[in-house]
């Protein structure tokens, strides 16, 4: 048996996008030694593609703003299903925390008289998201990166942690292998945040990269933690569509924040027929109205008329363009097209650089002289560990998760430029909760060792092996599975059928061979790596299953509108010892004095089912 | 070497990749066949190939968008990112050679050990504010610092520098990539820390002689030599080596 390699901290901190590295500066900050785990190199995580902005109520373009909106606009966005709470103190914070950005030296674009821009995005009711171009998770990122870098965390790259360990219940540490050598490290601590970011890869056409395989939602749900709205999934209304190696990257939101129209192979000017009845009100009549609020956004000015159609918000776009697609109005490669091209051509390319260069060398579309083609893909998970929301603290104790890994923030669904701030946000949070947590904790848990030992033979067998299907062949009909039968719309006889699925594939990785060395054998990780895909995709197949309602990202075919009732519980998973158990459990109740913000009486949801065809 | 081409792909349309393989003692260059799509790059086609061939062939990726600049290579001879390299853009019917960076030592085939960079960059003196900064200022004040920070960290820059890739200067030159980190902390308007004398003696300025190889392999376009490295070149000029202001500071005890 080989040495492990060794280390202590009071914190352990999975994950080193937006979220963990907050976290991470936050808790060494109070005192406490942390270690850093990621699964790439510092500075690639997820964070790094966000391009739109980060939604924070400054009302520095629009003086009307304040935190009071931004928190009703959370609430509406996800269909009020959030933890009020988190929406609270997200939109209460999120000021403070891009302000403390700029003072760790982000250079966010500015407005006339010297402060922070904010740009329009959909369902934000006033121009909101403080950005940089459209490269604002960079900014962001090597901003936190810096400031984390020069406060001495211990930063463990291309580590990726397999298993937590408990010690009578509460969290004692981890077990990780490098990337690099194959090596495996034990990791002793007294709480570990989860920030490990999404699920995307249990999908094909997704715009998450390798790494996003529900590995904390699944290692928290390993240790005992509740996770709650796995159903809700959101597809980004625009991915690209062609070429077929690009299928699934993301086209900023940015766009249509700036301008950008959405229009059907016949020309047509298509969301207008999409909007829910109950919030027409709030956006331009026609296509005048709609350009005089461009006109006057690109400017920075105020104005009466009311915002473009595209703006609604991104389930609704996404189901939307799905449908016009379905319908046979796509465009040949089978999206819609977002046109940006009517604007002068200096400012699309300064406004949306990295946009204009994506498209250009990729696709061979100029976005200043041709409209883009676009298509839903799956982008975000607003499920995952459930939190205390004031301290990040899961339902184990000395676990605390933060970012798109936690849930409750975003509800049935995520408005953009809300999940940057929600990093920063929580991340802190969660932080200063572990943090605490580790300084009161008494006496040094203790790691079984005997689990460890039977986790490295765990993770050793697909190399003992003598024959076994390759993990790709089974990652990819787990993305075949959860693509068709668990996409943008549901129904009772496709979930069953996903479950049935699931159960078989759970059953063929556990079989899958690998060969070569431990040296960075990117078969060997995609073994693992599959198992917590499976875990996160039977949560969300069995969730789905449970909420017999359409709300939010959760479109159910055969029940097309929103039930009042289950718009007051969560589906909650955990582990049972016959295995995965999803139960629904009661909504924190909103206290009477943010009841009081929402003047008009609210309906719980909107009927979010546009059309019923389906592929 | 062996040949990976899978059944069934015969009659599609292939590009042959010659992908090195090995480690930092010894590796050789094998050969794939890749069934092309339209708009494919060299990075799908080494996907293609770690999904059907060689499930252990090793490669850093994430975005697949040269937004996070990970899949950097040696592309044909020339450093890029996989993710950018369009294979309609090489011959057609002559092999498409993929070695990792050769500045860096080569972990295994195509990932090599970065880390080296993140040393510098934690020796580099941190964003200090101004103890007045207001915090406001204008877009133009900002546009060229801006460009700095356009950085995706993909170390092609690093890669193609002849005084880390030829000479081998690492323990005295901090590379294209973190003098264009110090020219976005020197020209950020609120910043008040000075790296003038940190330039000079530990990242090793004057051993850049502007051969621009740097500016022209940027993904993003970053023109490091004349707007980054030039001017903190000027800048520790004027402070170590001008007579005039020399001969002042010394009446005058300022700096």
């Amino acid at each position: 048996m080989e040495q492990l390699e060794t280390h202590e901290h009071d914190v352990i901190v999975i994950g080193a996008g937006g979220a963990g590295l907050r976290a991470a500066i936050e808790a060494s900050a109070l005192g406490c030694s942390v270690g850093l785990v990621c699964k790439s190199l510092l500075g690639k995580a997820h964070t790094v593609m966000a391009e739109g902005g980060i939604a924070a109520a400054l009302a520095h373009v629009d003086p009307q703003d304040g935190w009071q909106t931004h928190f009703k606009d959370t609430m509406k966005g996800g269909s009020f299903l959030n933890h009020w709470r988190m929406a609270q103190l997200h939109a209460q914070e999120a000021p403070d925390r891009v302000r403390e950005l700029e003072q760790w030296g982000a250079l966010f674009d500015r407005t006339p008289d010297g402060r922070i821009l904010q740009r329009a995005f959909g369902g934000h009711t006033w121009k909101r998201l403080a950005h940089v171009g459209d490269r604002t998770g960079l900014e962001m990122i090597r901003t936190l990166q810096d400031r984390g870098v020069h406060q001495g965390l211990d930063v463990h790259m291309e580590c990726t942690v397999t298993r937590l360990f408990t010690d009578g219940g509460r969290i004692a540490g981890a077990l990780a292998y490098r990337r690099d050598s194959g090596r495996f490290v034990l990791f002793r601590c007294k709480a570990v945040v989860i920030a490990t970011g999404g699920v995307g890869k249990a999908y094909h056409v997704t715009s998450n990269s390798w790494e996003y395989t529900g590995d904390g939602q699944a290692l928290a749900y390993q240790a005992g933690a509740e996770l709650i709205d796995m159903e809700f999934l959101q597809f980004h209304p625009t991915g690209m569509v062609w070429p077929p190696g690009v299928m699934g990257i993301l086209v900023t939101e940015g766009v249509r924040g700036e301008g950008g129209i959405l229009r059907n192979s016949l020309g047509e000017r298509f969301m207008w027929k999409y909007l829910p009845e109950a919030r027409r009100h709030e956006y331009a009549a026609d296509e005048d109205e709609a350009r005089r609020w461009v006109d006057a956004a690109v400017e920075g000015l105020q104005t009466d008329a009311r915002r473009p159609p595209e703006l609604s918000t991104r389930d609704n776009v996404a189901r939307a363009i799905y449908t016009e697609v379905r319908e046979g109005r796509g465009t040949p490669h089978g999206g819609a097209y977002l046109d940006i091209s009517y604007m002068p051509a200096d400012r699309v390319v300064r406004k949306l650089p990295s946009m204009y260069h994506q498209f250009m060398e990729l696709a061979d579309v100029d976005i200043t002289k041709q409209p883009m083609e676009v298509g839903p893909t799956t982008h975000y998970i607003m499920g995952g560990v459930r939190v205390e929301p004031d301290t990040g603290a899961a339902t184990v104790p000395g676990l605390f998760a933060a970012g798109e890994a936690s849930a409750g923030m975003h509800g049935a669904n995520r408005l953009g430029g809300n999940s940057l701030s929600d990093l920063v946000v929580f991340g802190r949070r969660a932080g200063a909760g572990a943090a605490r947590y580790a300084t009161d904790v008494l006496g040094a848990p203790r790691v079984p060792d005997a689990e460890v030992q039977a986790e490295i033979r765990d993770l050793l067998a697909p190399f003992e092996r003598g024959s076994g299907e390759s993990p790709y062949d089974v990652h990819g009909a787990l993305q075949e599975c959860m693509g068709k039968y668990v996409g943008i719309f549901r129904d009772q006889e496709d979930l069953e059928i996903a479950v049935r699925k699931l159960a078989e594939l759970r059953e063929r990785a556990s079989r899958v061979r690998v060969t070569g060395s431990r040296v960075f054998n990117p078969g060997w990780h995609l073994a693992r790596d599959l198992r917590n895909l499976l875990v996160v995709s039977e949560a969300i197949a069995c969730s789905a299953l449970l909420r017999k309602e359409s709300r939010g990202a959760h479109s159910r075919l055969d029940f097309p509108n929103p039930d009042a009732a289950l718009g007051k519980v969560n589906m909650c998973v955990t582990r049972g010892p016959d295995g995965m158990k999803v139960a629904p459990t009661p909504l924190p109740e909103m206290p009477a004095e943010l009841k009081a913000l929402f003047d008009a009486p609210q309906p719980a949801a909107e009927p979010t089912l546009v059309t019923g065809d389906k592929a | 070497m062996s040949d990976a081409r899978p059944a069934g792909h015969g009659a599609a349309r292939e590009a042959t990749l010659r992908v090195y393989r090995g480690d930092a003692a010894r590796g050789v260059e094998v050969e794939y066949r890749v069934p092309i799509e339209t708009g494919m790059v060299v990075l799908d086609a080494i996907l293609w190939i770690q999904a059907h061939a060689a499930a252990d062939l090793a490669v850093r990726w994430n975005c697949k968008a040269a937004k996070c600049g990970s899949c950097s290579a040696e592309v044909n001879g020339k450093p890029a990112l996989m993710c950018k390299s369009r294979l309609d853009r090489f011959p057609a019917g002559a092999p498409i050679v993929v070695r990792p960076m050769k500045t860096f030592p080569v972990i295994k085939d195509l990932v090599t050990d970065v880390s080296w960079n993140y040393e510098v960059n934690r020796r580099i003196p941190p964003f200090q504010p101004k103890k007045d900064a207001d915090w406001r200022w204008q877009q133009s004040d900002v546009d060229r610092v801006q460009e700095f920070r356009k950085c995706i960290e993909c170390f092609l820059c690093q890669d193609v520098c002849h005084v880390l890739r030829t000479h081998e200067l690492k323990h005295q030159f901090a590379g294209p990539r973190f003098l264009v980190r110090i020219a976005g902390l020197e020209m950020h308007p609120m910043d008040g820390a000075d790296r003038t004398g940190f330039l000079k003696d530990q990242a090793g300025i004057g051993l850049c002689n502007i051969t621009k190889c740097c500016t022209e392999v940027c993904p993003e376009s970053i023109t490091i030599t004349d707007n980054a490295i030039i001017p903190l070149k000027e800048r520790v000029v004027d402070r170590f080596y001008d007579p005039v202001l020399g001969l002042w500071r010394a009446i005058t005890g300022k700096s």
